[in-house]
């Protein structure tokens, strides 16, 4: 039997990719790095792409990483960047040599496969930018070593130039050579706040203070014996001016006060794992506290066919050396070349130490502190689920509550975010999206593992409409276009249907369009 | 002993919710149920419009529009007014289409050219020809007006139970008496079954059946613009609005049919139709081309084969499906399901035309026929 076709359905009207590659690698950090060279050296077409150097106006936005406002004006330049880039990381030239196809200043942020309620795409496909144009990558391998995002957590003073995140602080100290700031205090001291210090160090930037909510330093290595760190200390608020921050304020556990003089505080507490695409590319999400929260189940490996995930994103932290291992062993798995993928050691659980310290910022900070900066939304709004301020706020809505809305059952991270808007702003949650999360569950009396989460959307990075335009899209897709379901017989007026005007419309709205 | 209610509703979603709250103000004892969270499915993924004039529950819609902050409680973000613009010939002859049949139904329409349309859309660009500008319709935020929903139905004594999906429909003497569900028996004098796509599953063990096709439609968003003096602003073959935030959200284009699970859909993936969207938006708002995307996302619909919605009274049954168009209709489909469950029948307006009998003669291979299969099963 031949198929009907609605000519308003979607059927065929996908186009296949713009360019298709044997192996894709999403990321040229350690892990993305060592995967590419691995299917090189085995002989695989690879295309390695990163978002690095990112355009200016984006990193203003605090995409991909937290840059806090304290790149210096290198990043106006992406061309030397690119150099930069280049210089800082020997592998990459190690890449261009091996006859990878590299490209760097370009982002996936689209990660598009058949699968459950989505039969119509030829193949698999990446969206792609390079910040002019965007277009679609088939792969028959891809590997996602994507990496981590910055995990902010909000004080007093945290909306200011200054705040920053350690992934961006490294990113900008060694790779981007681009940071503007001279004197730091970071926040945390598990292994990425101690390695967050030493660069600092290493780089010539003073570092005024390690502050440490617990009472011991989290971490390993061993830091300078002048570098000050401050145990069982809590942050009470960034001051600044202009630029931004000029001081923090901590104090001890006797309530003793310090004021700390530094335009730049770090947090360092930890990073989250960047399984953006993953996520939208349909691979469950579950929350594990000793991989960094919401991660991809099983880590490391083949998280959806043919799709493969290495290095932070995984939930991996630790040393170069590591991630560069892991990115060889899936790529030669994904490869059919090896069966090993080292797993992920155990044993610090993120979340509850992420908790601890969240807990002693929102103990030293006021509730009108915003938790999302985006859309100004403050902690007493995102607990009283109240919308934002340019609405009114009618006396009823003073009863509701998120205790209110638990009566009705578990907390839902979208449910919020729909009614006070955080985590839908420009940045996509990034500031926000892993302290929402905790505070909801705090709020719930839930523990960390159970904290409700906002799912990630494609576009996984903000992309302009017309870059993101399909400017060259099939003729298929205009063919049948319509606004709504194309049934013509929706649109008549009531008092029309089943009189000879029912026939007139039909035929003069085309059987179709409507408003 | 099972929990009794005057009614019950089986679906949280736009309509469902405004059934209820409008039973509630009868003083009736009502309980929703759902399978997942309020509002989740197509009730909050859809474009806010409020400007259906071919729906006979306009003329009430357009009367509570203006009311329904006050009757709710709670912000719905309702905004009056459309303007529709052209960015070619085509377009533009067929808005005019339109505007004359509006006109001829009563509702006031202004023909506008390129420049007043420029001005009212500061974002149009050069290639707008002109278009029409309702004086009636408008838009709504759709999350925020389903929740206001749930929450003045609560205010009144109803009750809403989230993630509660119903197993079964128990009848008895050609009678509905009840539901069952994982959180036991529930017993009502009536039931309201406004389940969006699962209506016909949930239906089907009664012997009733009802033909729909559930599809999925995709929509995108940017960042804010600065606001317009309308926010409901649309064209070149999109549907949408700006957010009183300041966001453009746009859909439209080609829809997926998909297969109806009892649980609902398992993903509302999105597709690289975003991209066809963004090309659709940029060219309707040159001026916005450089705004950031920043999500998509996609929502299931149910349809009937016609388009047009089921509101009709089985017994003590009342089934209400709005085919694709529920959200701006809501605060007059729930008084007219309010009207069917209490009085037998709405007081406002002639619903006759959309009752299940039209479908009796309807082919069981209708989908087939109609090209409305799964990608899967072809």
């Amino acid at each position: 039997m031949t198929r009907i076709h609605d000519p308003h359905a979607i059927d065929g009207k996908i186009p296949g990719p713009n360019e298709a590659h044997d192996v894709i690698v999403v990321g040229a950090g350690p892990a993305g790095l060592a995967a590419a060279l691995e299917a090189a050296r085995a002989g695989r077409q690879v295309l390695l792409i990163d978002e690095h150097p990112v355009a200016a106006a984006l990193a203003g936005n605090d995409v991909p990483l937290w840059f806090g406002g304290r790149a210096t004006a290198a990043l106006q330049a992406p061309e030397r960047l690119i150099e930069t880039l280049v210089e800082n990381e020997p592998l990459i030239a190690e890449a261009f040599e091996a006859g990878i196809d590299v490209r760097l200043g370009v982002t996936a942020w689209g990660l598009w496969r058949n699968r459950d309620g989505s039969g119509a795409l030829p193949g698999a496909m990446l969206g792609l930018s390079d910040g002019q144009r965007s277009w679609t990558a088939g792969f028959a391998q891809l590997v996602l070593a994507t990496g981590a995002r910055d995990c902010a957590l909000h004080f007093a003073g945290w909306d200011q130039p200054g705040v920053m995140g350690a992934l961006a602080f490294e990113t900008l100290v060694a790779r981007y050579d681009a940071f503007a700031g001279r004197r730091v205090v970071i926040l945390g001291s598990g292994e990425l706040a101690l390695q967050t210090a030493l660069l600092a160090h290493a780089h010539g930037i003073e570092v005024a203070a390690v502050v440490e909510v617990r009472d011991a330093v989290q971490g390993t290595a061993t830091l300078p014996a002048d570098l000050p760190v401050l145990t069982g200390h809590r942050l009470l608020r960034a001051e600044g001016g202009i630029d931004g921050v000029e001081r923090v304020v901590v104090a001890a556990g006797d309530g003793a006060e310090r004021t700390i003089a530094c335009d730049t505080v770090i947090l360092a507490i930890d990073a989250v794992p960047a399984i953006e695409l993953a996520e939208v590319g349909g691979a469950a999400v579950v929350t594990e506290p000793m991989r960094g929260g919401a991660v991809i189940p099983g880590g490391a490996g083949e998280v959806l066919p043919n799709v493969w995930l290495a290095g932070a994103a995984s939930g991996l932290m630790g040393t170069r050396e590591a991630a560069e291992a892991q990115g060889r062993a899936v790529m030669a798995k994904a490869l059919g070349l090896g069966s090993d993928i080292a797993s992920v050691p155990e044993g610090f659980d993120r979340m509850a130490y992420r908790a601890e310290w969240l807990r002693a910022l929102v103990a030293t900070s006021p509730d009108t502190t915003k938790v999302c900066q985006c859309e100004e939304v403050s902690r007493a709004d995102l607990i009283g689920v109240q919308p934002p301020q340019y609405l009114p706020r009618p006396e009823k809505l003073g009863t509701r509550s998120l205790g209110t809305l638990l009566d009705d059952g578990p907390p839902d991270a979208e449910q919020v975010k729909r009614l006070t808007r955080a985590g839908m702003g420009v940045c996509q949650g990034r500031r926000c999206r892993e302290q929402v999360s905790l505070l909801l569950a705090m709020a719930a009396n839930l523990p960390p593992k159970a904290a409700p989460r906002g799912n990630w959307r494609v576009p996984v990075r903000p992309v302009p409409l017309g870059v993101m335009a399909d400017w060259d899209h099939a003729a298929a897709m205009d063919a049948g276009w319509d606004v709504w379901f194309g049934i013509g017989t929706q649109w008549i007026p009531y008092r029309d249907i089943g009189t000879p005007e029912e026939a007139r419309h039909l035929e003069r709205l085309g059987g179709s369009m409507h408003l | 002993m099972s929990e009794q209610y005057d009614v019950i509703v089986i679906g949280a979603g736009v309509t469902g919710l405004s059934a209820a709250w409008w039973l509630a103000r009868d003083g009736l004892s009502v309980l929703v149920l759902d399978k997942g969270v309020v509002g989740a499915e197509a009730s909050s993924r859809n474009g806010g419009g409020a400007s259906h004039y071919q729906s006979p529950l306009f003329a009430e819609e357009q009367r509570l529009w203006p009311m329904m902050d006050d009757l709710l409680g709670y912000p719905t973000e309702h905004q009056a007014e459309r303007v529709i613009i052209a960015t070619n010939q085509h377009d533009f002859d067929h808005y005019n289409f339109i505007a004359d049949i509006c006109v001829g139904m009563g509702w006031p329409v202004d023909k506008i050219d390129g420049d007043t349309a420029r001005e009212m859309v500061p974002i149009a660009g050069d290639n707008c020809l002109g278009g029409i500008h309702f004086r009636f319709g408008g838009h709504a935020n759709p999350q925020r007006t389903v929740q206001a929903y749930a929450w003045a139905l609560q205010d009144l004594g109803g009750r809403v139970i989230q993630h509660c999906p119903v197993t079964s429909i128990e009848t008895a003497g050609g009678h509905v008496t009840g539901v069952t569900t994982p959180r036991g028996a529930f017993t009502c004098g009536s039931l309201v079954v406004a389940a969006g796509p699962q209506i016909a599953g949930l239906l089907a063990p009664l012997g009733i059946h009802v033909p729909l096709a559930a599809g999925r439609a995709e929509m995108i968003v940017t960042e804010p613009a600065p606001l317009m003096r309308l926010g409901g602003v649309d064209g070149n073959g999109l549907y949408g609005r700006q957010t009183m935030r300041g966001n453009l959200a746009f859909g439209g284009g080609p829809h997926e049919w998909i297969d109806t699970a009892p649980e609902g859909p398992r993903a509302r993936p999105t597709t690289p139709l975003s991209r066809s969207l963004a090309r659709r938006v940029a060219e309707l708002f040159p001026r916005a081309s450089h705004l950031n995307v920043i999500r998509s996302w996609a929502g299931v619909v149910e349809n009937t084969p016609d388009g047009r919605p089921l509101l009709d009274r089985l017994d003590n049954l009342v089934i209400a499906s709005m085919s694709g168009v529920g959200f701006g209709l809501s605060p007059a489909s729930g008084h007219a399901i309010r009207d069917l469950v209490v009085d037998g029948a709405c007081s406002f307006t002639d619903i006759g035309k959309l009752s299940l009998a039209r479908f009796a003669d309807l082919a069981p291979d209708w989908r087939e026929t109609a090209g409305w299969l799964p990608l899967a099963s072809a």
